[in-house]
């Protein structure tokens, strides 16, 4: 099984990457494994979870069905790079408040995904956020204190603005 | 103000919102090789040939393990998920079963090589169905008397006004954490060092060290992060063995984290249960006599019994109550403890059959529990070491609005969407392990506490400065917890809702201790907290250090019990039936609660894991093959945000004194208990279906 | 695996004929997980997201949607949720909110069957993925599987929701071939039963969807979807439908009604769309149009519910659809 190597060229928080990679290695292992931003999980590898969801060009994505050879050119936000370094997003800060988060594994897609509904404008209601969230599987299910942080992260967010 | 019962917010949430909380998949070791399972595909056979020469031809491969190259194990000392080792023949006992272990420089090199490992089977006719086995039912004992008996249960059903006797089932479900489990074994000059993705490292490091050969201290096993457990990270499993094995031949580090499928056959899941109960009872509802009787799977190398009838020796007062526990052998995997063991499968059973028998004595759910309220325990006579199961059935039904009722099936509805109320009483056996903890205070105040207890969630790591601060009297910011390494003063496993009671009570005992030491120090016989700096100034210390520890020695002559009460309201569509949760009330009796905050979490995330047992989770097997049908989190379904609605967690103010030093027992498990019937209940007043399986789905409501 | 991005659709078509087990990609949500699981070993796989298939356009009587719309795009379009929101509904209903921002309406079309033994992590006896290894679900697990046209060589059932959706609304495909464009109504996109190992779609390798067209009238205008599944968000339908209805003075004139969860491809009730043609719109008169669609139902062991929540969940839609509750 010959592997085949190319390159890509993507913006990863705002710094650009020009990495060589297997043509079948999906955005999850770059980011993991050429680039050591551990933060995006491995929760199922298969689309069936969330846990590694990012944001690609503004707008929600499983790194782990995202082929990292068809992401040149991308603008890729990972947990690391929510907020500058040593801040908070404000999503961040309200899952802290509302103890949105048990072991942990699941937090950085739920935060980034969070992050996504809000400005997607599917959180309106703790009903709507809940549908919208459901690509996050939680198994220690934190699920009602995190529909509360994205709910009271929403209103923060529309009264700082 | 005691810190002990603030709800202070956890430790790590910083880490773990910012991702840089590092689980096992997460560390950095140089050089360290990737490892990849090959499983099975039979269920039951051997292995007639095994060939490996393509495998090796893999760019960056390392070697390819086998039972034909694998070192063979040692006897095995402490408590390993299962007895049955891997790869040290050619037998096959389960689908899934691990048979070869491909090691390479990289993760895509270890999977290539994977696929390339040529197996041939001889197959025989696996055993699948336990329930088309009955007749092969065995009796075991683990850790429990598999049978029980007081009174005469004969008498009292022929006493009995009403008889209800039915038969009940839940599913096969898995953990599935979302962190698979894996391991990085480091081999260091003839050391062992594994990271691990555990509950308890302590049992992992008896389990290595004695099946290598190796001393234990050579061994050392540490977890920082571990992404949820749920029980299948509690043991020590085949691959942590064959990591560790892997590193130890090669002499170099070797990281294996499962693949999600595995995470079905890698470890235990919750056996299915058949269960009969048999009630009989007064006209008014009180109890005269029970018999709860129940058979789950098991491997064919190992034994798990799941105790359903565990709950029923202990929960309602009655003269005459008879449990048995029967496993029957099949061609899977062995099943394991998995939140709310025993009585999470088995009080749906029960507390069912008290609906239907409530129903039939025309009483109120709430008020025939209340008739038959247990002041000590029925099956062993002790009174119980604390109790507020009365409170929490009040508190409960008032948060919830149970006075509101109306009895009738089909009688609450809201235009074409059937609206049903059920509630269920909840218990969980408190367990209690041995602890130590070692505390600390340095010249500059600050305090550690060194305990070598796991993190999975819980909130230890908030908890435990809780206790020592406020057993010191200092403030809780000044308190370091060092924890997650077997180099510790030894902590019991992050199962069974016993790390507060234990560990916590370990902690309380060393820093207890040691302010006694500082204030002998002092001299004098008060000192403030001011003062314990300059007591070790005055005494030319750097620092002092005291170990304590805690054992559940005390407390035997008391039935030690977590109990619930559950409500929950269930909405059906008339036209299409799917029944959907809209709201659930739970309020325990849990003993002393030491961070409202994080206790709150466990309770609601296990009444959702009750959503899920009730509605969602069946780990459904092929008849055919043995193998799961669905080894991945599209198939097995758990619950998602869509299906969570508003959850609420109350608890009765208690002082447990009897069950640790601490006034707690446990909140990890017995959330998730009581909530599967309550909501099979809901169903049954919104639809006048009484379903006696769990998961209830839309095919029992068409 | 070799992997080459494609600049135009002509230069996508020449790519992959070079290689008989060339792959297209363009999301990716199907094609990885198929890779990862050995399901499919492309030797070379052409990167479609370069291509302008884009754009949500009215042309004349159709809404034309380009091949390579994200699912979210195309699911909150206003043009979409106004003039076919069974379209807007079905989109909504599939997958996450991540996977929809990945998967592409050509895509979403081209997935392959759910069922538990073709997305086996380990081989296991499956018509679709080994032809001739036979039909493990046959007498497997069966409680997913189809209750209409199947055959013994297989039992799954089509996955997507936005093929229920378009079936009901008589979306044709604009697929682009070495000789030219040709147009396929998506009713004759999936072929029957009738070839125990054929493909599974009428898309020839070499060929490539480029646009999906939906007719608009007023029935496609009050079209409606509803998806029945065990969990509330985030899983495949046990059993879907779609329906468009038309209604005059009191009496259904025309009604299309497309049924998911159900069949090896999405199922159109064409006797039930008969029987309800000058019906009225009641509930009796629907249920016994739905009824008669569904005669021909045969059930597995571990599936007869079936029958009857395709009854209950079509009779449903179409209640809606005519304006009903």
């Amino acid at each position: 099984m010959p592997t085949t190597f190319l390159n890509v060229s993507l913006s990863v928080n705002g710094t650009g990457y020009t990495v060589s990679i297997d043509s079948r290695a999906t955005l999850l292992e770059v980011l993991r494994g050429e680039l050591g931003l551990t933060g995006t999980k491995p929760g199922c590898e298969h689309g069936e979870c969330g846990a590694c969801t990012v944001l690609v060009n503004g707008r929600r994505v499983l790194s782990c069905l995202a082929l990292a050879a068809t992401q040149e050119g991308a603008e890729v936000t990972t947990i690391e790079g929510l907020a500058p370094l040593g801040a908070l997003h404000p999503v961040q800060q309200a899952f802290i408040d509302h103890d949105a988060m048990q072991c942990g594994f699941c937090t950085p897609g739920q935060v980034l995904s969070a992050v996504a509904c809000l400005a997607e404008g599917h959180a309106s209601s703790r009903e709507e956020i809940r549908e919208w969230m459901s690509g996050n599987l939680c198994r220690c299910s934190a699920y009602p204190q995190i529909v509360d942080a994205v709910f009271a992260a929403g209103r923060a967010i529309v009264e700082g603005a | 103000m005691s810190v002990i019962g603030t709800p202070l917010v956890r430790r790590d949430a910083r880490l773990k919102v910012t991702g840089a909380a590092p689980y096992v998949g997460d560390l950095v070791v140089p050089g360290v090789l990737h490892g990849v399972f090959v499983t099975s595909t039979i269920a039951r056979g051997r292995i007639a040939a095994i060939d490996s020469t393509a495998a090796l031809r893999i760019p960056g491969i390392v070697q390819v393990f086998t039972h034909e190259n694998m070192p063979r194990f040692g006897k095995i000392k402490g408590v390993p998920g299962q007895a049955f080792l891997l790869m040290q023949a050619n037998e096959i006992q389960y689908e899934g079963q691990y048979v070869a272990f491909v090691v390479a420089e990289t993760l895509m090199g270890a999977r290539d090589a994977a696929r390339l490992v040529e197996i041939s089977y001889v197959t025989e006719h696996p055993r699948v169905d336990f329930r088309r086995h009955l007749e092969l039912e065995e009796t075991v004992t683990d850790f429990a008397e598999p049978d029980t008996s007081v009174g005469d249960v004969r008498a009292g059903l022929a006493a009995a006004d009403i008889t209800i006797s039915s038969t009940f089932r839940t599913a096969d479900r898995h953990h599935v954490p979302m962190e698979p489990a894996g391991t990085l074994a480091e081999w260091r000059n003839g050391d062992l060092l594994l990271h691990d993705a555990t509950q308890w490292g302590y049992g992992v490091r008896m389990v290595i060290s004695s099946a290598l050969g190796l001393p234990q201290e050579r061994v050392r096993v540490t977890s920082t992060y571990v992404g949820g457990g749920f029980g299948s990270k509690g043991f020590a499993w085949p691959h942590q063995l064959i990591i560790a094995a892997a590193a130890m031949t090669l002499e170099r580090s070797v990281r294996g984290i499962l693949p999600r499928a595995l995470t079905f056959t890698g470890h235990g899941y919750q056996p299915a249960t058949e269960q009969e109960v048999t009630l009989g009872a007064h006209r008014d509802g009180t109890l005269l006599a029970i018999r709860h009787r129940s058979v789950n799977p098991t491997s064919i190398g190992d034994e798990y019994p799941e105790y359903a009838a565990m709950g029923t020796r202990s929960v309602y007062a009655c003269p005459a109550i008879e449990t048995a526990t029967r496993v029957v052998r099949v061609n899977r995997n062995v099943p394991t403890p998995m939140r709310a063991p025993h009585e999470g499968p088995g009080m749906v059973a029960l507390e069912i059959a008290m609906d239907e028998l409530a129903v039939v004595a025309g009483v109120d759910p709430v008020e025939l529990r209340l008739r038959n309220y247990a002041e000590t325990d029925p099956t062993s006579g002790l009174p119980f070491s604390s109790k507020a199961l009365r409170e929490c059935y009040r508190i409960g039904a008032e948060k919830f609005g149970w006075a509101a009722r109306t009895p009738a099936p089909r009688s609450m509805r809201d235009g074409s969407t059937l609206i049903g109320w059920g509630m269920a009483t909840a218990l969980m056996t408190t367990f209690r392990f041995g602890s130590a903890a070692r505390v600390t205070i340095r010249r500059d105040g600050r305090v550690v506490i060194e305990t070598g207890t796991q993190e999975i969630g819980t909130g230890v790591l908030t908890i435990m400065p809780q206790i020592a601060a406020d057993a010191l009297g200092v403030p809780v910011d000044q308190v370091d917890l060092i924890y997650g390494d077997t180099d510790l003063p030894e902590a019991g496993g992050t199962f069974g809702s016993a790390t507060t009671l234990s560990v916590g009570s370990a902690v309380l005992d060393a820093a207890t201790r040691l302010k006694a030491r500082l204030i002998e120090l002092g001299g004098e016989p008060e000192l403030s907290p001011a003062e314990y700096t300059e007591v070790l100034k005055l005494r030319g210390l750097e620092q002092l250090t005291i170990d304590g520890g805690w054992s559940p020695q005390q407390g035997n002559e008391y039935s030690m019990q977590c109990f619930g009460a559950v409500f929950a309201e269930v909405r059906v569509d008339e036209r299409i039936p799917i029944p959907r949760v809209s709201r659930c009330v739970g309020c325990y009796s849990v003993g002393r609660i030491i961070n409202p905050r994080t206790a709150r979490s466990q309770l609601t995330g296990g009444i959702i894991w009750g959503i899920g047992q009730a509605l969602l989770e069946d780990s459904r097997v092929d008849p055919v093959t043995g193998r799961y049908l669905s080894k991945n989190l599209s198939g097995y379904l758990i619950p998602s945000h869509a299906d969570v609605p508003a959850v609420e967690a109350y608890w009765a103010e208690e002082h447990d004194p009897h069950a640790s030093a601490l006034g707690a027992r446990g909140v990890g498990e017995v959330g998730a208990v009581g909530v599967g019937p309550a909501i099979a209940n809901a169903v049954f007043h919104a639809t006048g279906v009484r379903v006696r399986e769990v998961p209830i789905r839309v095919e029992m409501l068409l | 695996m070799r992997f080459e991005r494609a600049s135009s659709a002509s230069d996508a078509l020449a790519k992959v004929a070079l290689a008989p087990d060339a792959q297209f990609i363009a999301g990716g949500t199907e094609l990885v997980n198929w890779i990862r699981d050995g399901i499919a070993a492309p030797s070379l796989v052409i990167d479609l997201s370069p291509l302008p298939l884009r754009g949500i356009r009215r042309d004349g009587g159709v809404i034309v949607i380009g091949a390579l719309e994200r699912l979210a795009d195309v699911a909150a379009h206003a043009m979409v949720r106004r003039d076919l929101p069974a379209v807007a509904a079905a989109l909504e209903a599939a997958a996450s909110p991540q996977i929809r921002n990945m998967g592409t309406i050509g895509g979403n079309l081209l997935q392959r069957t759910r069922c538990p033994y073709f997305r086996a992590d380990a081989p296991t006896a499956c018509n679709r993925r080994d032809p001739g290894s036979g039909c493990s679900a046959l007498e497997g697990d069966s409680r997913h599987a189809a209750i209409l046209g199947w055959k013994e060589a297989c039992v799954a059932v089509h996955a997507s929701d936005l093929a229920v959706a378009l079936l009901a609304l008589d979306a044709v495909l604009v697929i682009e071939t070495a000789s030219g464009p040709r147009r396929v109504p998506l009713a004759e996109f999936y072929p029957d039963e009738s070839r125990p190992f054929g493909p599974e779609t009428t898309l020839g390798h070499g060929e490539l969807i480029v646009a999906v067209e939906v007719p608009l009238d007023v029935a496609a205008g009050r079209s409606r979807f509803l998806k029945a599944r065990d969990r509330a968000s985030f899983e495949f339908a046990l059993v879907s439908a779609a329906a468009a209805v038309a209604i005059e003075g009191g009496r259904i004139v025309e009604a299309r009604v497309a049924l998911g969860g159900v069949a090896s491809r999405p199922w159109r009730l064409w006797e039930t769309e008969a029987a309800l043609r000058g019906a009225p719109v009641s509930a009796s008169s629907i249920d016994a149009a739905v009824t008669a669609g569904l005669a021909g139902a045969r059930p597995l062991k571990d599936n007869a519910y079936k029958v009857e929540l395709a009854r209950r969940v079509a009779a449903a839609v179409i209640n809606q659809a005519g304006g009903a509750a």
